[in-house]
């Protein structure tokens, strides 16, 4: 066994953002935001619509490509390489490699329609290339498959086709789809938006569960509570920036900014602020 | 329940109504007193009637049965020479080079159509209009007239030859009218012809998959080539088969237009035929029956094709036809009486 092998997984997955910038079209979303995740932690983004939180969170997975900055994962940049004293831009098979070490999971989940939960689970490993690892089999990511459907408990669903799934069960497939490559670091795009409010608490108890696990979260959501709960960096973005972060306690029961405050004061639940 | 509760208030509005209810409204008559839930269990139920449908059911039936009985009793149709004719060997000969046709220019027509669709969507601006301008000569030249250009190609191009551009370096050098035989203008027609259509429908199945799927795929890694074939054409071929069964279906059709070339496809045997024993209609007749059968055949594997790519789009697979026959006979057979209870 190497060192890197034994090593706990809470040594993996330092996400660092520094000055990313984003434009789509005039409009700037990201304006030069910094950010920096210790492996192991739970950031949770939360923001008015259009404050750029879910598109900071793509581009740490390069599905957005960033127009100014850079963002490091253990140091390593995402989607460029360093020669001398250029940044090339990565050939879109190293990207795909880069993004095995970073699972994500969508609003609208994404799951593969045609495919049955576990096929969907089981896809990725057998075809992606990650880094220092060999693919595995079929019926290796079968085996790892059930179990990961199992975690989340949906183990008898595992031949189910999504649309014969409700909403929250389709998102905890997505999860496990997401785990099934070991990824030092996970994104959640508002996770539950889409879900009917009594099927909420099932998904966001196996986030719960995932952020004791040493790997680094980030998660964008409107689910306060939950953010409270979870978190051990609250960040609140407005118009393209971080407007203020730190722990739950001082984001929400005692925020510096105003814009912070009048956020709050709208989404929070008089008894929640208590 | 609650209607009828309804019911018993609002005769109580307007005055005694004419009681077509049950013994309740009687009950609401009396006062509101014993007020009471009416008991319809011991009703029978007859169905709503149609007579109007019945009517039309008949007039259509007594259409169709005419129909069948001027085709079985004119003496005219022949049947007895499209009987001969049917199964002979000239003309089943045709037959195979018509499905032969069908086959090869259906492949050929639907993988270049694949490749020009990709083209279309590519981020490069010259294969996109590449694809596009190909799409639009070939879609709005009549194709009779494509199958002549390409049968007189020898008149355009006398030699054709392979060999580096504006040198005399030549590799391989042809006379066009050996290379272009009449098959070979027939499928170069009718497969660039099918081609710039499916590319249309190849290009629309692949537009109709959710976004969201490539990205969760590129989110998973999965690599780009399999990415297509695994995620997104399976999807897509839920919008895609409808449409290109129609194509196909059309080509075992179109097929009759080689006659032009005088290539002996099921159309051209069955018109030298009947110039030879001047039975034109029965013989039409006979290759369109031809045309029914394989179009019947290629309906059937449209149903079982679309039934396989509709798996996960609907929640339920719907039973097949012989499934349903199956389901009919067990359960008319095993319980004869049930449908009299």
């Amino acid at each position: 066994m190497t060192a890197t092998l034994t090593a706990p997984a809470a040594t993996r997955g330092l996400v660092e953002i520094t000055g990313v910038r984003k434009s789509f079209g005039a409009t700037e979303v990201l304006k030069g935001v910094s950010l920096t995740v210790e492996p192991g932690g739970v950031a949770v983004i939360v923001g008015p619509s259009g404050s750029g939180k879910s598109t900071l969170l793509r581009t740490i997975n390069h599905l957005e490509k960033v127009d100014g900055g850079h963002i490091t994962i253990d140091g390593q940049l995402v989607g460029y390489e360093v020669r001398g004293d250029r940044l090339h831009e990565l050939h879109e098979k190293e990207i795909l490699k880069q993004r095995t070490e970073i699972g994500m999971v969508f609003q609208n989940f994404n799951l593969f329609p045609h495919l049955t939960a576990l096929e969907n689970v089981a896809e990725a490993p057998v075809v992606a290339h990650q880094p220092g690892k060999a693919r595995r089999t079929r019926e290796e990511a079968r085996r790892r498959g059930l179990e990961l459907l199992g975690r989340v408990g949906l183990k008898d669903r595992a031949d189910a086709y999504p649309r014969q799934l409700s909403g929250g069960q389709q998102q905890r497939v997505a999860i496990a789809r997401a785990l099934a490559l070991d990824p030092k670091i996970l994104l959640f795009d508002e996770p539950t938006s889409a879900l009917d409010p009594e099927l909420v608490n099932e998904v966001l108890d196996v986030i719960r569960e995932l952020a004791k696990s040493g790997t680094t979260l980030i998660i964008v959501t409107h689910e306060m509570g939950f953010a409270r709960d979870v978190a051990d960096t609250v960040v609140f973005m407005d118009q393209g920036q971080i407007v203020e972060q730190g722990s739950p306690q001082q984001i929400f029961s005692n925020p510096q900014e105003s814009r912070t405050r009048s956020f709050f004061s709208k989404v929070l639940e008089p008894a929640f602020n208590i | 329940m609650s209607s009828a509760a309804m019911r018993v208030a609002q005769s109580h509005q307007t005055e005694p109504a004419a009681a077509d209810g049950p013994p309740a409204a009687g009950t609401a008559r009396d006062g509101a007193v014993a007020r009471q839930a009416p008991d319809y269990s011991s009703y029978r139920v007859v169905a709503a009637k149609h007579p109007w449908r019945w009517v039309g059911t008949a007039v259509v039936a007594l259409g169709v049965l005419a129909v069948a009985w001027s085709l079985a009793t004119n003496p005219r149709w022949e049947w007895g020479v499209v009987a001969q004719w049917f199964t002979a060997q000239s003309v089943v000969k045709g037959l195979v080079e018509t499905l032969k046709l069908t086959a090869i220019s259906g492949i050929l027509g639907f993988v270049l159509g694949f490749i020009l669709a990709l083209m279309r969507l590519s981020a490069s601006p010259l294969l996109v209009s590449v694809s596009w301008t190909f799409s639009w000569i070939f879609r709005s030249t009549p194709l009779l007239v494509q199958m002549l250009l390409w049968y007189n190609l020898g008149y355009l191009y006398e030699k054709i030859s392979l060999g580096l551009p504006f040198t005399d370096v030549r590799f391989f050098e042809v006379q066009t009218t050996t290379l272009i035989s009449q098959f070979a203008a027939a499928v170069l027609g009718l497969t660039l012809n099918q081609a710039a259509y499916s590319a249309e429908i190849i290009r629309g199945g692949i537009l109709s998959v959710d976004q969201g799927q490539l990205e969760a795929a590129a989110a998973l890694g999965i690599p780009a080539w399999r990415r297509s074939t695994r995620i997104v054409l399976p999807q897509a071929m839920r919008a895609i088969l409808p449409t290109a069964f129609n194509e196909i279906i059309g080509l075992v059709k179109g097929t009759s237009i080689v006659y032009v070339l005088a290539y002996s496809e099921l159309f051209y045997t069955v018109q030298v035929i009947y110039n030879r024993t001047q039975q034109v209609l029965p013989l039409l007749l006979v290759a369109t029956l031809w045309y029914v059968v394989i179009t019947s055949v290629l309906s059937v594997f449209q149903y079982y094709i679309e039934r396989h790519y509709s798996k996960g789009a609907v929640r339920n697979l719907p039973l097949t036809p012989l499934q349903k026959a199956r389901k009919f006979f067990a359960t008319h057979t095993a319980v004869p009486t049930r449908r009299n209870i």
